[in-house]
């Protein structure tokens, strides 16, 4: 027997379900796209899902993951190095000022919406990066614009970019001062080409202040638009998906691969385990300890060539004794570099005589080395009249970077050392996200852990973001040298000629080791990145940009 | 009843209210802040002023809650800084509650389904080998730590063996429709049902290391208030005036050791939210649980408290309705309402 209450309940459930499936129809593709389905899915686990598609409006590595897939500037890096290569581009040349730029442009190129690529576009790419208004200023949002460009066309603060014209199937583009990072930051995934159509269809450039944050349009969330080897297929934020597919009408070889999909898992031993049951194929930034662990099981392990450093910051600000070069000297004596590359650091790490890595330009081996000496560090302490100098020194908790794997251990390696020579440590550790950065750019911190990870191949890049604002975090501009240090500086980086200026930096590393010494240059760390064995034709790249056109599945 | 309910409902609106107040002060005295989070080593000392003042965090502290206040009574509760940039907080919950509630929903409905059961027959069979066995297995549930649990059946279950997906709410290259946001309704309604599937495949690991506390509770709960009503005059009398077993069981033992056991099933479904952040990080589930570790690593003011105010609500509405259905459960409390 039936209970009549289960029955009418029973219509009642299925009467709910049959109208809820009315209204929800499957929104698939009936069929599947194309016929050539030779490449395969690859599955791809990122650190985080990005921020959002736009290059232009990002800093974050993954968002640049997914758009260096989608879009080309007119520059690349070349895989595998950090140096500029023609790309939109096909070759450039410059009046002797420095100052006027020639762009031959690649010819036959089409952006995904299917729009062409000219010298209009180009052009137009530049003006909309120059005409930010509003919250299109903010740091937050076209940070590499104001970085490696300065300001914009309200004139506001002072810009290096003055003007394009398109001139047949040239760009022209002028500058307004010399500087050694052009056109090099053209091939940074901030200022690659998209499509001026698509741009203006989606309002590209209508990004809201919203209360406490900012809110990006429709073209930065669902419509990026591009000339690469792939195109943005969608982006699942539920699931933290994002799914490219081959793009057909690729100008140069097409991706092997039909689709690229990257999934963001947060956390690092999460992405360890989803590669080893094969939920993925490959993913990025391994933890060093993981290196060995991973090549044993027949991963293959790709050191990227370190393209960053790591130094032990001194900020002048507050204790008038490290102002005092001999005290600053006698902390570079006193810490065993090459110990703490060896101890501390995976393979492939090694000790950094400059401020930047042997392949940018102007690095020299002609420095100052401060050889660990523990004795003679303690004696120019004492001839600084300063054997009991206490000082406060900061390290970071909850983060890891690729310059800097294990902050804890570092940190202890350090503190060793220093302790060792008699100097006093009031140790700060605070949470990266929670107060460190805040307190070691706002001078707070005598002594500090940080480093930097490069963009591209130029000095600048690194000891122009360094100490060429006088009011930097560590202070120089309390040194009396300060002023010049950053006048130096400036100098080399707008000296047009590239040999004159490669022997400018040259004199510059030497003087910032042996007679500024603002911090110590400690390590340069390489990053890796970690497929399965399957995974063919992927190039390690030291800015960690890698490309996937040239991968495919074995 | 009514007024019972309206009454109940007011002291969730102040219980919101005055943590909302609490939440706001503390979140903004925390050390650091979006300003780093957002710049990194890029930050000068002018980025950081510019973007300090642009998000407004230089203002003092109550103008600064005024104007979420203003805001909020519009609905609109501010837009995430690190967790999904651009996205609105209620954006970011609505994506992410449906998953959590689904992960949550699993757990609890695996918690009750064994517990309840099994707590019974233990109770039944008190001191046999079944009581024994359960009971050491209730307290392994309760003692090891939910992280650690997640992370073995993981290691051994998914790594090792390969049966089911190490993380995430489903395969990126199902191509599946989203309707609802719960990822298995969706598959159902859209007969996607290899959707469907996957979703419950990668729902089941998490879900069942999500289960053991709950579990244990429950188990250990209703066994406990079985054994006590056994021994109650009121099922001697039932006896004896000659009614079935079955009838016994369910209509006087079951029905009287239910109450605690529904108080018991409200708590740890209310603080199921707190397991489910370490779960959720170890199956790297896109839920509330990880947008909360995400947003407090990234200190994402507006989302944080969002997420933590609806945490809360919830807890409380549980609670609520617990309470609520103590009435029906139970008789004597509704006449006591009543005669109020």
């Amino acid at each position: 027997m039936v209970n009549p209450r289960t029955v009418r309940l029973a219509a009642l459930g299925f009467a709910a379900a049959v109208a809820l499936t009315a209204c929800a129809e499957s929104q698939r593709d009936s069929q599947d796209e194309g016929g050539g389905q030779t490449g395969g899915t690859l599955t791809f686990a990122t650190e985080g899902a990005p921020k959002l598609f736009d290059p232009f409006f990002a800093t974050d590595g993954a968002t640049f993951r997914t758009s260096q897939q989608i879009f080309e500037g007119l520059i690349e890096f070349k895989a595998g190095t950090a140096d500029a290569e023609p790309a939109l581009a096909t070759k450039w040349d410059h009046s002797e000022d420095g100052l006027t730029w020639n762009f031959e442009l690649r010819e036959g190129v089409k952006f995904h919406d299917g729009s062409e690529f000219n010298a209009e576009a180009v052009c137009a790419n530049f003006d909309r990066w120059y005409n930010q208004k509003g919250a299109g200023q903010s740091p937050a949002v076209s940070g590499y614009w104001q970085d490696n460009f300065g300001g914009f066309s309200d004139g506001a603060t002072p810009s290096l970019f003055k003007s394009c014209v398109a001139e047949g199937n040239k760009a022209v583009v002028t500058l307004t001062r010399s500087t050694s990072k052009f056109p090099d930051i053209l091939g940074l995934p901030s200022f690659a080409m998209q499509s001026p159509t698509a741009l203006e269809q989606y309002k590209a450039d209508d990004v809201q202040a919203q209360g406490d944050s900012f809110v990006y349009p429709e073209y930065a969330t669902d419509h990026p638009t591009g000339t690469g080897a792939f195109k943005f297929s969608k982006y699942d934020e539920a699931n933290g998906t994002v799914e490219l597919v081959r793009n057909e009408d690729y100008w140069g070889e097409k991706a092997k691969l039909d689709k690229l999909i990257l999934r963001a898992i947060p956390d690092e031993t999460a992405r360890k385990q989803a590669l080893q049951s094969g939920d993925v194929d490959g993913y990025d930034l391994p933890s060093p300890a993981d290196w060995q662990g991973l090549k044993d099981d027949g991963y293959n392990v790709m050191i990227r060539p370190a393209f960053n450093v790591f130094y032990l910051g001194i900020g002048q600000k507050n204790v008038p004794a490290l102002r005092d070069l001999k005290v600053r000297q006698a902390i570079a004596h006193a810490i065993d570099r090459e110990g703490l590359v060896k101890q501390q650091l995976p393979e492939g790490s090694e000790v950094a005589e400059n401020f930047y890595p042997k392949t940018v330009d102007g690095w020299t081996d002609d420095v100052e080395k401060y050889d660990y000496d523990p004795e003679k560090a303690k004696q120019l302490l004492a001839d600084a009249g300063q054997s009991n100098l206490t000082v406060n020194i900061y390290w970071p908790t909850e983060v890891t970077r690729p310059y800097m794997p294990n902050p804890q251990d570092m940190f202890g390696f350090i503190r060793g050392n220093l302790e060792a020579v008699g100097i006093k440590l009031n140790v700060v550790s605070k949470p990266w996200n929670g107060g460190y950065l805040e307190d070691v750019d706002s001078g707070k911190a005598d002594l500090f852990l940080l480093g930097w990870n490069g963009d591209y191949n130029t000095a600048d890049n690194f000891i122009g973001n360094f100490f060429s604002d006088p009011n930097n975090r560590f202070g120089t501009g309390n040194s009396p040298w300060g002023a010049t240090l950053s006048q130096e500086i400036q100098a080399a980086d707008s000296e047009p000629d590239e040999e004159k200026r490669n022997g400018m930096y040259e004199e510059l590393n030497k003087k910032l080791k042996a007679e500024y010494l603002p911090a110590i240059p400690i390590s340069h760390g390489p990053p890796a990145i970690v497929v399965a064995e399957n995974v063919k034709g992927l190039v390690a790249s030291p800015l960690t940009d890698e490309r996937f056109d040239s991968v495919s599945l074995g | 009843m009514l007024r019972y309910t309206v009454r109940r409902l007011l002291q969730l609106v102040i219980v919101v209210g005055v943590l909302s107040l609490l939440l706001f002060a503390w979140l903004r005295s925390l050390p650091g802040g979006p300003v780093s989070a957002l710049l990194g080593e890029r930050a000068t000392a002018a980025s950081r002023a510019r973007l300090t003042q642009e998000l407004g965090l230089d203002q003092p502290i109550f103008v600064q809650y005024w104007k979420f206040l203003t805001r909020a009574a519009s609905g609109d509760f501010g837009v995430s800084t690190g967790v999904q940039p651009g996205d609105t907080a209620s954006e970011i919950f609505l994506q992410r509650f449906p998953a959590t509630l689904e992960l949550s929903f699993l757990a609890i409905v695996i918690a009750i389904a064994v517990g309840i059961p099994l707590g019974y027959l233990a109770a039944r069979r008190r001191g046999g080998w079944l009581d024994n066995l359960s009971i050491v297995g209730s307290l392994v549930g309760v003692a090891v730590p939910v992280f650690f649990l997640a992370f073995v059946l993981k290691q051994v279950l998914a790594v090792d063996l390969g049966w089911f997906p190490t993380a995430g709410r489903q395969e990126g290259g199902l191509d599946a429709t989203r309707v609802t946001g719960f990822f298995v309704l969706d598959g159902v309604l859209t007969q996607e049902w290899d959707a469907a599937w996957d979703a419950i495949r990668h729902l089941i690991l998490p879900a069942i290391a999500l289960s053991s506390i709950p579990f244990s509770v429950i188990f250990r709960i209703t066994r406990a208030a079985v054994l006590d009503v056994l021994d109650e005059d009121f099922i001697r009398t039932a006896e004896s005036k000659g009614l079935t077993t079955p009838v016994i069981r369910r209509r006087h033992v079951l029905r009287n050791a239910m109450l605690p056991v529904v108080t018991t099933i409200g708590l740890q479904t209310g603080a199921l939210l707190a397991g489910a952040v370490l779960t959720e990080k170890v199956f790297a589930f896109p839920g509330i649980g990880q947008a909360l570790a995400l947003g407090f690593e990234r200190r994402d003011y507006p989302v944080l408290l969002l997420l933590i105010l609806c945490a809360a609500g919830v807890f409380v509405l549980i609670n609520m309705l617990v309470d609520l259905s103590y009435a029906l459960i139970d008789p004597r409390i509704r006449t006591a309402g009543g005669a109020r």
